[in-house]
C-alpha cells in the first residue's frame, strides 16, 4: 500500500517534473544486465538517446544479470541496494517478485502508451507475466545445427524430434543443464499431444517419461550452461546441433559467418524485461521510472531489433523493426516472432515452473549424475 | 654427486647407431601411420636413424649444436617437398629431436649427470628421470600455448581455423589485443612523464652514498620509469572501457588488498613466531580459514558483512560510494590474502636466529630499528613470496568480488568470467598473453631480487 | 649463578624473587606475541569468522514461517498429522488473519518459495490464496455495510475500537509485525484497543489492531480516518459464529451497540461458509493434509531439514526418511568430490614430486629458472587455464587433432577427453600441481643429501636408499602438498563448471547453483557446513601427524 502511494505520488510528480525540468532526480543510474551483444544492444538503443536527452545523466551498467536473483536477495536483507534497474528473464522476475525484491509497477501508469493511445497493459498483452515485470523482448530458445554435419542423401532437421533421432541424425546434441525446455521438448516427441505437457509433467510418471525419453540421447549430449556455450561449440563441430538462444545464432551465422543453420520448430518463447527493486529512494525511483517509460517505449523497442535479433515486447513496435545496423540485412525475418519462424511455438509456463522448478530440478540432477 | 663425474667419453658406434635407430623407428612408425603405412615407416625410420648416427659420428670438426640444426634443417627441407606447411613443421620438430638426440649420445653427454660408477641401468633410469620431470613441466606450460597461439586468431571464437593451422596470414589478427587495449587515457604522455621521472629519481638515487654509480643505472630507471608511466597514463581517467576499466580496477585493487595482508600478516606470524603463544594452534587455525572455508560460501557470507560496513561508512562518514565499493573489495581480498602471507613468512621465521635481535637490543637498538634493520632484511624473501601469493589471489580472485563488488570496482577475472559466459571472445586470450608476459617479467624481478637477498645474507648464490 | 647454592630464594637483578620475575617475563613475552597477532586476528574474526558462521547458521533457521503465520502455527499443533485430513475450522480462521496480514507485508510469497522447497506447488497455492483472501473478508463486509452504513466509515468503528487497557495486545501486535516485516515498528499509533471490545470481540479487536498498527506506522496514515482493512469484517464474522459473542451484544451498551445489535438480528445475511470452506474455494490444495503436514512440520524455529536434505534424507510427517532413489544426489556427490579431490590429490603427487626432487637437487641457478616454469601456469588466471584446457581437450580440441593427424585415433572414435571426470581431474591436476610442488620442494631443500650418500656407501641400491631414507624426510612435504591440493580441490567449482560436464561436478557446484540460482541458502549452507566440518576434520588430523608449522609454500 505504501509502495504504490509512493509510486503514484512519484509519477505524478515525474510528469510534473519532465516541465519543469526534472528535478528531485537523481543523475546517477546503475544498470544491470547481461554484458555482451545484448547489453550493447540497450547501450545503443535506449542508454545512448536517453543520455542525448539527458546530459547530466551517468550510467553505470553492471553485468551481473546472471547473479541477480542472490545479490538483489542479499543487498535487500543487508538494506543496501545498489542497483536501480535491473534486466531479468521472466522466471526470474517472477521469483524476486515473490520474494519482494521486485517493486510491483502499473504498466498503464509506468509505461508510455503506444503511438496510437493504446494502453502500454494491451500493448503488451500477455507478455506482461508478473505484476513487477515490464517486458522488453521476446527471445527463444531453439536449436541450431551444423549444415555442413548434415549426414549426405537426408533431409536437414526441421523437426524438434531430429534432435532424439540419433539414428538419422549421429552426432552430439547440446543441451542446458536444466529440467526446463527439456523436459517438454522430451515429453512432445514422446507422444505427448502440446496442450497436455504441462499436466503430464505435473506428475512424477510424467517426469519419469521425460526422463527416460532424455535417456535414449543422453550418452551424446553435452550439457551447456552458459550461453556462449553452444555457438562456440558448433563453431569448433563438437556439436551437430544444440539449443540455445535464437541471438547467439544469428550472431554466429551472419556476424560471424558459421555455417549453422537456425531450426526453428518447437522454439520456445521466453521474456526478457526490466524489474525495478523495492527499496530504492524517491529520487532515485524517479529518475528509474523517467528511463523505464523511455526505454520501453514502441520506438526503442523497435530500436533494438537494429541491433540484435530479439522481437520486441511490444505489439506495436513490430512494423518498425528495420534494418541491421552493421549488417544492413532486414531483421524481421529473423526475429523468433516472424509468422514463418513460428509455426510451431512453445510458451514458456512461468506459473509451473515457478512451483516445480525445486523438485524437478533435483529429480534432474539426480537423473544427470547417475 | 657432481664431484664424482669425468669427462665423458664418446660411446662406440655399435651403442650408438641402434639406440638412435629406436628413436628414428618410432618417428617412422607415427609418420607412417600417417599414410596409413606404419611398419613401414618403422624400418625406413630405423635405417634413417642408424644412418644419422653413422654420419653424425663422422663429423667431427663440426660442433655440436651446428650438428644439430643442419639435421633439422634437412628434415624440415624434406618435409616441405613431402608435405607443405605442416610437413615443414614437423620435420623441423622431428629433426630437431633425432639430430639433438643423435648428437647427445654419440658425444656421450648422456652420461655427464650421473656418477662414473652407474651401471647401464642406473644411466638410464637417471635419463629417464630427467625425462619424467621434463614432461611435467611440458605438461605445465603446455596449456598456455594455445592460449597464446589462438590470441592472434582473426575470428571471433575459440577455434583453430584451417587458416591458422595453414600459417596464412589471413588467419592472423591483433585485433583481439586492439580490443583489449580499446578506451583510456594517454599512454604516450605517461610514457614521456614516467621516463623523466624515472630519470630524475635515478639521478637522486646515484646522490645517495653507498651506491654504484653509473648512467646506466639512470637509462634503467628511465626505462622503468617509461613502462609504469605508459600503464598509469593508459588508465588514467579510463571508465567504462571493456578491459582497461576492469585491468585498471585489479590495479588497484591487488596492491592494496596486499599492502593489508602482508602488513598486518608479518606482524602476526612474528607474533605465532614466539616461543610462547597461548592458543597457538587455534588462532593458527583462524588466520588460515579463508583459505580452507570454500569460496562461494565465504563470498555470500563477506557480502552481508560488507554490505552493511558500507552503509555505515557511506552514511556516517560522508564517504563516497565508489571509494565505499573499493575498500569493501580491498578488505576482502586482504582477508583472503593472509593465510598464505601466514604460511610463507612463519616458514621463513622457522629459520631465524633470535640472538639476532637480542644482540640488536644488546647494542642499543629500539625494537622498531631491530623490526626494520635485522628481522625484516632476513625475513624479506618469505614476506615477498607471501605478497605475491597475496597479490595473485586477490588479482585471480572472482568469486567473492562478484558479490562483494559492484559494477565500479569490475575487475580483470570478473570481465573474464562474464566474457566467457556471454561472448566468447579471443580477447580474453589476449589479456591472458600480456597478463603471462607480466607474471614473466615479475618472476623474473622476484628472482632477482632474491639473489641479491641472498648476497646480503652471504649466502653463497649456489 | 653462583647465588644457587645459598639458602633463600634466587632474586633477580632488581631483586625481586627470580622465579616471579621469570613469570613476569613470560607474561610479557606472551603478552607482546599476542599483542602483535591481535590486529590481524581481530580483522579475520571480524570480517570473515563471524560472517562465515552467519552465513552457516542460515542451515537451521527456519523463523519464517512461525514469522508468517504465528496464529496458525500456534493453533496447528493440536492438528493430529496421522488424521488423514486437514486440520479444524480454527486452524484457517487463524490462517484467514496471518495470510492477510502477510499479504498487506508481501511476505506470504517469501513463505511460499520457502515451502516450496519442501513440497512442490506451495509456491503458486500461496501466492494465488494471498491474491484471493479479501474476497474473503469482502464477502463480510458487503452484507455488514448493508445491514448499517456506518459499517463503512472510519471514524465509526475507531470509536468502537478505540479505549484503554488493550496496551497488551497492541504490544502483543506489534511484535508480531516486527517479526513478520524483520524490521522495528516503533512509534506511536494513536490507537489503544479498548478492554471492553477485546472481551466482547477478540478476533475482530486483533484484526483492528493489525490494520491500527499497519495504518499508522507503515503506512503513516492516520487510524480514525481509514477505513478498516476486510480482514476486520471478516472477523467480526468470526466472532459473530460465536453464541456467546451473540449473547453478550445484547448486554454491551459502549459505541456502536446499536449497530453491532442491528447485526446480530441480521446474522442470517452474513455467508455461512466456513472458512475451511472459503479457503478450499481459493485453491481446493488447502485441504490436502500434506500441506498442512508440511507446513506443520516445518513450523519450528529451528529445523534440521536443510541438514537432512544434505544427506539425501527428508523430515516427513512421520519423522526422518530417506529421499526417494531418484532424487538422491547430495551424498553421491560428497562422494564423488572426496573421491576425485583424493585423485587429483594422487596425481598431483606422482606428478609433484620427481619434479621437486630435481628442483631440489640442481644448483639453485637453474633451480629457480625452472621454478619460474612452475610458478607461471600459477600466475595464469584460472578462467583462462581452464578454457585454455578446453581448447586442448575436446573433441576437435588439439589433442584429439593431433592424434587423429598422425592416424592414432580413428576419426569417428575421438577421445572423450572432457565433459566427464577425466577432464576435471587433469584440468585440476594441471591447475593445483604448483601447491603441491613448492612445499614438496621447500621441505626437499632441507634434507641433506649425504644421508642418501652415507646410505649407499652403506651398500643400499640407489632405490632401497631413496626409499628408506630419503623418502620419509619427505613425508612432511607431501603432506602440506596435500592437504593444500586436497582442501583447494574440494572447494573448487569454476573449473569443474567447465570441463566436468556432468559426472565431473563437484558439491561446491550445486552450493553455488543453490546460493545464485534456487535461493535455497539454506541448503547451500547445509551443504557447505558438511564441506567445512570435513575439511577442518582433515586440518585436524593434518595438524595431528604433520604440525600445521611445517606447510611451506617456497619462500
Amino acid at each position: 500500500m505504501k509502495l504504490l502511494t509512493t509510486f503514484t505520488a512519484t509519477t505524478a510528480l515525474c510528469a510534473a517534473g519532465s516541465m519543469a525540468g526534472a528535478q528531485d532526480m537523481v543523475d546517477d543510474m546503475t544498470l544491470v544486465s547481461w554484458g555482451g551483444a545484448y547489453q550493447n544492444s540497450q547501450i545503443e538503443a535506449y542508454a545512448k538517446p536517453y543520455m542525448e536527452m539527458n546530459p547530466e545523466v551517468s550510467i553505470t551498467w553492471d553485468e551481473s544479470s546472471n547473479e541477480a536473483v542472490a545479490k538483489l536477495r542479499a543487498m535487500n536483507e543487508a538494506g543496501n541496494i545498489t542497483w536501480d534497474l535491473v534486466d531479468v528473464v521472466a522466471a526470474d522476475a517472477l521469483r524476486l517478485c515473490d520474494e519482494g525484491l521486485a517493486m510491483e509497477v502499473d504498466h498503464d501508469e509506468l509505461l508510455a502508451p503506444a503511438p496510437d493511445g493504446t494502453d502500454a497493459s494491451d500493448d503488451f498483452g500477455d507478455l506482461i507475466v508478473s505484476d513487477c515485470f515490464i517486458p522488453q523482448i521476446v527471445y527463444s530458445i531453439t536449436f541450431g545445427y551444423r549444415s555442413d554435419m548434415v549426414p549426405e542423401g537426408v533431409d536437414a532437421p526441421d523437426d524438434i524430434c531430429d534432435v532424439f533421432d540419433l539414428e538419422t541424425y549421429p552426432g552430439k546434441r547440446s543441451l542446458e543443464t536444466r529440467p526446463i525446455n527439456n523436459m517438454e521438448w522430451a515429453l512432445i516427441c514422446d507422444g505427448v499431444p502440446k496442450d497436455e505437457v504441462y499436466d503430464v509433467l505435473a506428475t512424477e510418471e510424467g517426469q519419469d517419461q521425460a526422463l527416460a525419453k532424455l535417456d535414449t540421447i543422453k550418452d551424446d549430449v553435452i550439457w551447456w550452461s552458459a550461453g556462449a556455450d553452444t555457438p562456440q561449440l558448433l563453431a569448433d563441430g563438437e556439436v551437430f546441433m544444440g539449443s540455445t538462444y535464437n541471438g547467439r545464432l544469428f550472431s554466429a551465422i551472419e556476424e560471424q559467418d558459421q555455417p549453422i543453420e537456425m531450426m526453428w520448430d518447437a522454439q520456445v518463447f521466453d521474456l526478457d524485461g526490466w524489474i525495478i527493486p523495492t527499496g530504492l529512494s524517491d529520487e532515485r525511483l524517479a529518475r528509474v521510472q523517467d528511463f523505464v517509460r523511455f526505454a520501453t517505449d514502441t520506438q526503442r523497442l523497435a530500436d533494438q531489433a537494429a541491433y540484435i535479433s530479439y522481437g520486441p515486447a511490444r505489439e506495436s513496435s513490430a512494423p518498425l523493426v528495420g534494418e541491421h545496423a552493421e549488417l544492413g540485412i532486414e531483421m524481421a525475418p529473423h526475429m523468433p516472432t516472424a509468422p514463418e519462424n513460428s509455426e510451431n511455438v512453445f510458451v514458456f509456463n512461468y506459473g509451473f515452473w515457478a512451483d516445480y522448478r525445486d523438485d524437478i530440478d533435483a529429480k534432474f540432477q539426480s537423473w544427470l549424475a547417475q | 654427486m657432481s664431484n664424482l663425474t669425468v669427462d665423458v667419453k664418446r660411446p662406440p658406434l655399435s651403442f650408438t647407431m641402434p639406440v638412435v635407430a629406436v628413436l628414428g623407428a618410432c618417428f617412422g612408425f607415427v609418420t607412417g601411420n600417417i599414410f596409413g603405412q606404419a611398419w613401414l615407416g618403422f624400418v625406413i625410420g630405423a635405417v634413417i636413424g642408424a644412418g644419422l648416427a653413422g654420419i653424425l659420428a663422422q663429423i667431427v670438426q663440426v660442433r655440436l649444436w651446428q650438428k644439430v640444426w643442419g639435421t633439422c634443417a634437412v628434415f624440415a627441407l624434406a618435409g616441405l617437398i613431402a608435405g607443405g606447411i605442416g610437413g615443414l613443421v614437423g620435420g623441423a620438430v622431428m629433426g630437431l629431436s633425432m639430430g639433438w638426440f643423435a648428437t647427445w649420445i654419440g658425444s656421450g653427454q648422456y652420461r655427464a649427470g650421473v656418477p662414473i660408477y652407474y651401471t647401464a641401468g642406473q644411466t638410464l633410469w637417471h635419463n629417464v628421470f630427467l625425462f619424467i620431470c621434463a614432461f611435467v613441466f611440458f605438461f605445465l606450460v603446455a596449456p598456455l600455448f594455445p592460449v597464446i597461439w589462438l590470441s592472434f586468431n582473426a575470428e571471433n571464437f575459440f577455434t583453430f581455423t584451417p587458416e591458422m593451422l595453414a600459417f596464412q596470414a589471413e588467419g592472423y589478427s591483433l585485433k583481439h589485443y586492439r580490443e583489449f587495449f580499446s578506451g583510456g587515457g594517454h599512454p604516450v604522455q605517461g610514457i614521456l612523464y614516467g621516463a623523466v621521472i624515472g630519470a630524475v629519481l635515478g639521478a637522486l638515487v646515484q646522490l645517495l652514498p653507498n651506491v654504484q654509480r653509473g648512467l646506466a643505472r639512470v637509462v634503467v630507471f628511465a626505462v622503468v620509469g617509461a613502462l609504469i608511466g605508459v600503464v598509469v597514463g593508459k588508465m588514467w581517467g579510463v571508465s567504462g572501457a571493456e578491459w582497461m576499466t576492469p585491468l585498471k580496477n585489479s590495479l588497484i585493487i591487488a596492491p592494496f588488498a596486499t599492502l593489508i595482508s602482508v602488513s598486518l600478516g608479518t606482524l602476526a606470524a612474528i607474533g605465532l613466531s614466539q616461543t610462547h603463544v597461548p592458543g597457538r594452534q587455534a588462532i593458527m587455525a583462524v588466520l588460515i580459514s579463508p583459505m580452507i572455508v570454500p569460496l562461494i560460501i565465504s563470498a555470500t557470507g563477506m557480502f552481508f558483512f560488507y554490505a552493511p560496513l558500507g552503509n555505515w561508512l557511506e552514511a556516517n562518514l560522508g564517504l563516497n560510494q565508489t571509494f565505499v565499493g573499493y575498500v569493501k573489495v580491498i578488505l576482502a581480498h586482504a582477508a583472503l590474502g593472509v593465510p598464505f602471507v601466514i604460511i610463507t613468512v612463519t616458514a621463513t621465521l622457522v629459520g631465524f636466529d633470535p640472538s639476532l635481535t637480542r644482540a640488536a637490543a644488546n647494542m642499543g637498538a629500539n625494537p622498531v630499528t631491530t623490526f626494520f634493520r635485522v628481522q625484516m632484511p632476513l625475513i624479506l624473501p618469505g614476506v615477498i613470496s607471501g605478497g605475491l601469493f597475496a597479490f595473485i589471489t586477490s588479482f585471480d580472485e572472482v568469486v567473492v568480488v562478484l558479490f562483494v563488488g559492484s559494477a565500479q570496482q569490475q575487475t580483470l577475472p570478473w570481465q573474464m568470467f562474464t566474457g566467457l559466459r556471454e561472448q566468447i571472445s579471443p580477447t580474453i586470450l589476449a589479456a591472458a598473453t600480456i597478463l603471462v608476459t607480466i607474471s614473466i617479467c615479475l618472476l623474473t624481478t622476484v628472482e632477482v631480487l632474491r639473489r641479491r637477498s641472498e648476497k646480503l645474507r652471504g649466502m653463497s648464490p649456489g | 649463578m653462583s647465588d644457587s647454592t645459598e639458602t633463600g630464594p634466587v632474586l633477580a637483578a632488581d631483586g625481586s624473587p627470580l622465579k616471579q620475575s621469570l613469570a613476569k617475563a613470560l607474561r610479557r613475552e606472551k603478552m607482546r606475541a599476542l599483542a602483535l597477532i591481535a590486529p590481524l586476528l581481530f580483522f579475520i574474526v571480524l570480517t570473515f569468522i563471524i560472517p562465515i558462521l552467519s552465513m552457516l547458521f542460515r542451515s537451521v533457521e527456519n523463523q519464517i514461517v512461525s514469522d508468517t503465520l504465528p496464529g496458525t502455527v500456534a493453533a496447528i499443533q493440536d492438528w493430529d498429522t496421522d488424521s488423514g485430513d486437514a486440520p479444524d475450522e480454527i486452524v484457517f480462521q487463524h490462517l484467514f488473519i496471518d495470510l492477510f496480514n502477510a499479504d498487506e507485508a508481501k511476505e506470504h510469497t517469501k513463505l511460499g518459495s520457502r515451502l516450496n522447497y519442501e513440497q512442490s506447488g506451495l509456491s503458486s497455492l500461496f501466492r494465488s490464496s494471498g491474491r484471493n483472501v479479501d474476497d474473503i473478508g469482502e464477502s463480510f463486509q458487503d452484507p455488514l455495510e448493508e445491514i448499517d452504513p456506518a459499517f463503512e466509515e472510519a471514524d465509526f468503528w475507531y470509536d468502537m475500537m478505540n479505549g484503554a487497557g488493550g496496551e497488551g495486545l497492541l504490544e502483543e501486535r506489534r511484535a508480531m509485525w516486527e517479526a513478520q516485516e524483520g524490521d522495528t515498528l516503533a512509534g506511536d499509533v494513536g490507537f489503544v484497543p479498548s478492554q471492553a471490545m477485546i472481551d466482547l470481540l477478540p478476533w475482530t479487536t486483533t484484526a483492528y489492531t493489525d490494520f491500527a498498527i499497519w495504518t499508522a506506522i507503515e503506512d503513516e496514515d492516520v487510524v480514525a480516518e481509514e477505513e478498516p482493512w476486510e480482514a476486520v469484517y471478516g472477523a467480526l464474522g468470526m466472532d459473530l459464529r460465536n453464541p456467546e459473542t451473540v449473547a453478550a451484544i445484547a448486554e454491551y451498551d459502549g459505541p456502536g451497540a446499536a449497530q453491532l445489535q442491528a447485526v446480530v438480528d441480521n446474522l442470517d445475511r452474513l455467508p455461512e461458509t466456513s472458512f475451511r470452506e472459503a479457503f478450499a474455494e481459493i485453491d481446493e490444495d488447502w485441504l490436502d493434509p500434506e500441506v498442512w503436514g508440511t507446513i506443520s512440520v516445518y513450523s519450528p524455529n529451528y529445523t534440521p531439514g536443510y541438514f537432512l536434505t544434505a544427506i539425501d534424507m527428508k523430515l516427513g510427517a512421520d519423522g526422518v526418511e530417506a529421499q526417494p532413489e531418484d532424487r538422491q544426489l547430495y551424498i553421491k556427490l560428497f562422494n564423488r568430490t572426496l573421491f576425485m579431490s583424493l585423485v587429483i590429490t594422487g596425481s598431483c603427487i606422482l606428478l609433484g614430486y620427481p619434479v621437486a626432487w630435481l628442483l631440489a637437487n640442481l644448483p639453485l641457478r637453474t633451480a629457480n629458472v625452472l621454478m619460474i616454469l612452475v610458478l607461471l601456469p600459477f600466475w595464469t588466471s584460472l578462467l583462462v587455464r581452464t578454457s585454455a584446457w578446453k581448447v586442448l581437450l575436446q573433441q576437435q580440441g588439439v589433442i584429439n587433432e593431433i592424434l587423429v593427424w598422425l592416424g592414432f585415433v580413428d576419426d569417428a572414435n575421438r577421445l572423450i577427453l572432457m565433459n566427464n571426470q577425466t577432464g576435471t581431474i587433469i584440468a585440476m591436476t594441471h591447475i593445483l600441481l604448483p601447491f603441491m610442488i613448492l612445499p614438496l620442494y621447500s621441505v626437499m631443500k632441507t634434507i641433506d643429501p649425504s644421508y642418501l650418500r652415507a646410505a649407499k656407501s652403506l651398500g643400499a641400491t640407489n632405490f632401497v636408499a631413496f626409499w628408506r631414507v630419503y623418502f620419509p624426510q619427505s613425508v612432511p612435504g607431501i603432506g602440506a602438498g596435500s592437504i593444500l591440493v586436497f582442501i583447494l580441490s574440494i572447494g573448487y567449482y569454476i573449473t569443474p563448471e567447465i570441463v566436468g560436464g556432468t559426472d565431473g561436478v563437484f558439491i561446491s557446484n550445486r552450493i553455488a547453483y543453490h546460493i545464485s540460482s534456487s535461493l535455497n541458502w539454506g541448503l547451500a549452507a547445509a551443504l557447505g557446513s558438511i564441506l567445512l566440518v570435513v575439511v577442518l576434520a582433515l586440518y585436524w588430523l593434518y595438524d595431528r601427524i604433520v604440525g600445521i608449522d611445517n606447510v611451506k609454500l617456497g619462500g
